[in-house]
């Protein structure tokens, strides 16, 4: 009976999700301009947020995501500007790089515990950030680099228009959630949550800690790269300002808002969030505090984020449903 | 062929010897006790035998040659010597099933690129099977779709073990497995020890509950501040002088054992 009802909601998750999905298809076509590049932006932020969560499922709150995000873009764009590398070669090669870098600033500082790895990799990678800043030649300084090149003509399809690069990032976002999916599904996913449950029950049982954490940060900065390769090949120029720790406090709110004990709740942070952003910009003078404060209020009165309120109530929902067939 | 050899082992904490220079030759296929007041050293020693702990001195070797003294957890369990924990420890949020899927980690053979690609569903398949066979093996089929955290404290423990049996463990340590439990509970417990001994796997096992140690082991090793007091038969310890003596003033447990 009980799996009954199960199979009942798996079919009902299906359903908005199809919903959710045309409605992505055809929104480019009725939207502003301006809007439609401000949906991209919200797909590049729902893969660097989900990819953020891979990480924290292993309880590592990194600070060099956005960091890494940046190393995506500058490698993308740089390796298109100065190698003539095609652009979608050189997005994964961005999030490669990106993927590496995460390793190899992990890799030291997985002795350190709490406090001291949070500080200790905001320390790294305001290292990385400030080398763009110090050296013009390559990264070009404050200013960074521009004409970098938009992405080619494919099949008639011009990807540097914008509603054919929409459904470009529509794509990848699509297809990093599939495979962030997989993972949060699979064995390997729930070894990652073992490891912040109980690390010593999990290491007891054959896991490989330090492994495991080193192969959420790659695999995570992966998708961080991959999502500043969308970014800059849109834009067409990139600089250190983008990846500045305000960029940094913004992914935070996304996922302690939205919530990280599911998968849903990046994207539900994301997709309130951003809109709350967007929809602020004529508050632009206080509109850092209020997000700061939404951070903190959520911490304090919804440990578990909005996911957790969302949850909640669909729990309540199905609890009614499954108590009245048995009482008729 | 001893299985596991501990020798000259010594472990300090700070000042304090918990471990002071302990002998220990473990036969494949045993059940091993191990007692002593507490504080005497025997979780420690667990610690330094599954690599929680680098020992401060002395050697650990593992069927015959293999030096295991200062290898990580996760390598130790690799080799086949897993343990339990005198705490309760278990995934709380995870389903029964869940937890024993996770621990499943050394003999699962999907890597992440297959995850990815969607490529492990088969392989994950087999290991859900084996996993539930082991809860149900452990008693726990009823229970398998419940979180960990919700069960009554004997299931719980009996999951704490039906995690390290899925690590297909050659030598299983368990740590005081019958605390807390009500004396149906301890039966059930002590069957499946018996259980798990009868699939071929060796057992080092602490516990205060004499009357289920004198049942279950066919030899006792005595822990007394770090030292190795004395090693021997149920029958020989029971009436020993110096365990007594040991006992004396702490708990009165080989009392009230014989009258459990
Ligand atoms: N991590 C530790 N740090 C300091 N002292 C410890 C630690 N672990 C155990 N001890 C001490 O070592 C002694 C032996 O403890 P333990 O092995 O837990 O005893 P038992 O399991 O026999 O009751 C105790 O005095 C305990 O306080
Ligand atoms: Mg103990």
């Amino acid at each position: 009976m009980s799996s009954h009802s199960m199979k009942k909601y798996k079919i009902g998750g299906l359903a908005p999700l199809i919903l959710v999905l045309s409605g992505l298809c055809l929104v480019p076509f009725f939207l502003r301009a301006y809007l439609v590049e401000v949906a991209m932006m919200y797909f590049i932020y729902i893969i660097l947020a989900q990819s953020y969560r891979l990480i924290v499922t292993v309880h590592d709150w990194q600070l060099y995501h956005i960091v890494l995000y940046g190393v995506g873009a500058y490698t993308s764009g740089m390796l298109a500007k100065n190698l003539g590398v095609p652009v979608f070669v050189a997005i994964p090669l961005g999030g490669a790089m990106a993927g590496l870098v995460g390793m190899a600033i992990t890799l030291p500082l997985l002795r350190t515990k709490g406090w001291g790895f949070y500080i200790a990799t905001y320390g790294l990678a305001e290292l990385i950030r400030l080398t763009w800043l110090k050296f013009r030649n390559p990264f070009g300084g404050s200013t960074g680099i521009i004409d970098i090149p938009w992405p080619p003509v494919i099949a008639g399809i011009d990807f540097s228009d914008r509603i054919p690069y929409y459904f470009f990032s529509l794509g990848v976002m699509l297809l990093v959630m599939l495979m962030l999916y997989r993972i949060e599904k699979s064995r390997i996913g729930d070894s990652f949550k073992a490891i912040s449950m109980d690390p010593e029950l999990a290491a007891s049982t054959g896991i490989n800690i330090p492994r495991h954490r080193l192969m959420a940060c790659s695999i995570g900065g992966f998708f961080a790269g991959v999502a500043g390769g969308l970014l800059v090949h849109r834009l067409g120029a990139v600089d250190p300002k983008l990846f500045n720790i305000t960029t940094t406090l913004y992914l935070l709110i996304w996922v302690v808002v939205g919530g990280t004990n599911t998968f849903w709740g990046p994207i539900i942070g994301v997709s309130v969030m951003h809109t709350l952003f967007e929809l602020s910009r004529p508050l632009i003078e206080i509109r850092p505090m209020f997000f700061g404060l939404s951070m903190v209020l959520v911490l304090i009165f919804l440990p578990g984020g909005l996911e957790g309120l969302i949850s909640k109530a669909i729990t309540r929902l199905q609890k009614r449903d499954r108590v009245a067939p048995v009482e008729t | 062929m001893p299985i596991l050899e501990v020798e000259g082992l010594s472990k300090y904490f700070g000042g304090l010897a918990a471990l002071n220079d302990v002998n220990l030759s473990i036969q494949e296929g045993e059940i091993r006790g191990i007692i002593g007041p507490n504080g005497a050293g025997k979780t420690t020693l667990f610690n330094v035998i599954s690599g929680v702990y680098r020992p401060s001195s002395g050697q650990i070797r593992y069927q015959g040659k293999t030096r295991i003294d200062g290898l990580s957890s996760s390598r130790i369990a690799g080799m086949g010597v897993v343990r339990t924990f005198q705490r309760t420890a278990l995934y709380h949020h995870f389903s029964v099933l869940k937890n024993v899927i996770v621990a499943r980690h050394l003999h699962a053979k999907e890597n992440i690129f297959r995850v990815i690609s969607g490529l492990a569903k088969k392989t994950e398949e087999k290991n859900t099977e084996k996993a539930l066979e082991i809860v149900e093996f452990m008693g726990l089929g009823h229970l398998k779709e419940e979180l960990a955290e919700n069960l009554p404290h004997g299931h719980q423990r009996a999951l704490g073990v039906a995690i390290a049996i899925a690590c297909e463990p050659k030598v299983l340590l368990l740590d005081e497995p019958l605390t807390g439990m009500t004396p149906t509970e301890k039966d059930r417990m002590i069957d499946l020890i018996r259980k798990v001994h009868q699939q071929g796997i060796t057992i080092l096992m602490v516990e205060h509950d004499m009357r289920s140690v004198m049942e279950l082991c066919g030899y006792i090793s005595v822990l007394d501040f770090g030292m190795l007091l004395v090693e021997g038969p149920p029958a020989e310890i029971q009436n020993n002088e110096m365990v007594i003596n040991a006992y004396l003033g702490t708990e009165d447990i080989l009392s009230a054992s014989t009258s459990a």
